[in-house]
């Protein structure tokens, strides 16, 4: 009783202090400084038609090389942990049954989710989207295979080299701009192109490429690890 | 106006679905709800224009995470049986 009454007496003082910051909003009129100045000359410098992933992959590019080390550090702990042990039982009769519309929507759908999540990651400069949804996108689609067809035959091999090469392409990048001189990550070592093109904006669309194969590849084996552990002890 | 009305539905449908995740006792349908206000928050994010943010919360809120909760049950559920 003493507990619940606190906790109730905490959630009031929350609300209180929440509510003085509420009534205290207003929005704001005009950009921030930095906001401003990646709104003015985004156009110009980077040359991608969807500004968000102008800010994401040049501007704020080490933040996201960041973010991809981190995926790449929690699948590798994922993996090993999970020591998948192969050995000869795979017949097990248990997992052979499944649904048959289940099977076939699966057998439809996964081609169309797979386009998908390359469309959104190859557009990723000009449209809403980019590397990591278009990677989420199509590890979507192999859980959907995964769950719905009895044994789906997945490629540790390829899916750990796609991985890799994706990853080190993208660190090879970021130094060549280094080397030509103009910073690391900096996008304009290729031309930037028409304004609005889908070969625009230098180097952002082959570094989203990549980011969505190694997002992709990553979230897969994951999921696979998961489901390769389910039918042991 | 309509806009607004209909956010303040899906929010309340979201608080309600987190509320069973916490409370429900079966924990099957706790995932299945905690997905659900991810769901909901992805049409929450697409309304307010931040459709990238809705696209990775979609993809991997309600998607992926969803069924990892699922495998790690199963194999929890396993190991009860073996303790049983």
């Amino acid at each position: 009783m003493l507990r619940n009454s606190l906790l109730f007496i905490l959630i009031l003082g929350l609300a209180a202090i929440m509510f003085s910051v509420f009534m205290d909003y207003t929005p704001k009129e005009k950009l921030g400084p930095v906001a401003e100045h990646y709104a003015k000359h985004g156009k110009d410098e980077v040359g991608a038609a969807n500004l968000v992933t102008a800010v994401v992959v040049t501007y704020r590019g080490l933040d996201t090389l960041g973010e991809v080390s981190i995926l790449f550090l929690s699948a590798a702990i994922i993996g090993f942990f999970l020591k998948v042990r192969h050995n000869g039982n795979e017949e097990d009769p248990k997992i052979k049954r499944y649904s048959e519309i289940l099977g076939t929507g699966a057998k439809l759908l996964v081609p169309i989710i797979v386009l998908l999540g390359v469309y959104v990651f190859i557009n990723g400069h000009l449209t809403p989207g980019g590397g990591f949804q278009g990677g989420a996108i199509i590890a979507s689609a192999f859980v959907l295979m995964l769950i719905a067809l009895p044994r789906p035959k997945i490629n540790h091999k390829v899916l750990s080299i796609v991985e890799s090469m994706s990853g080190l392409s993208y660190v090879i990048i970021g130094l060549l701009g280094v080397l030509l001189g103009l910073g690391f990550l900096d996008n304009q070592i290729l031309s930037l192109g028409t304004f609005g093109t889908i070969l625009s904006a230098g180097t952002v669309p082959i570094i989203y490429i990549l980011v969505g194969l190694k997002v992709g590849t990553e979230l897969t084996g994951i999921i696979v690890n998961l489901k390769e552990i389910q039918n042991e002890e | 106006m309509i806009w607004i009305l209909i956010s303040v539905v899906l929010g309340v449908v979201m608080i309600a679905m987190a509320v069973i995740a916490i409370h429900n006792k079966k924990v099957t349908l706790s995932i299945l709800s905690a997905g659900g206000v991810s769901l909901i928050a992805s049409i929450l994010y697409l309304l307010l224009a931040a459709p990238d943010v809705a696209l990775t919360e979609a993809a991997i809120g309600s998607g992926l995470t969803t069924f990892i909760f699922f495998y790690a049950l199963n194999k929890i559920k396993k190991y009860k049986h073996v303790e049983e």
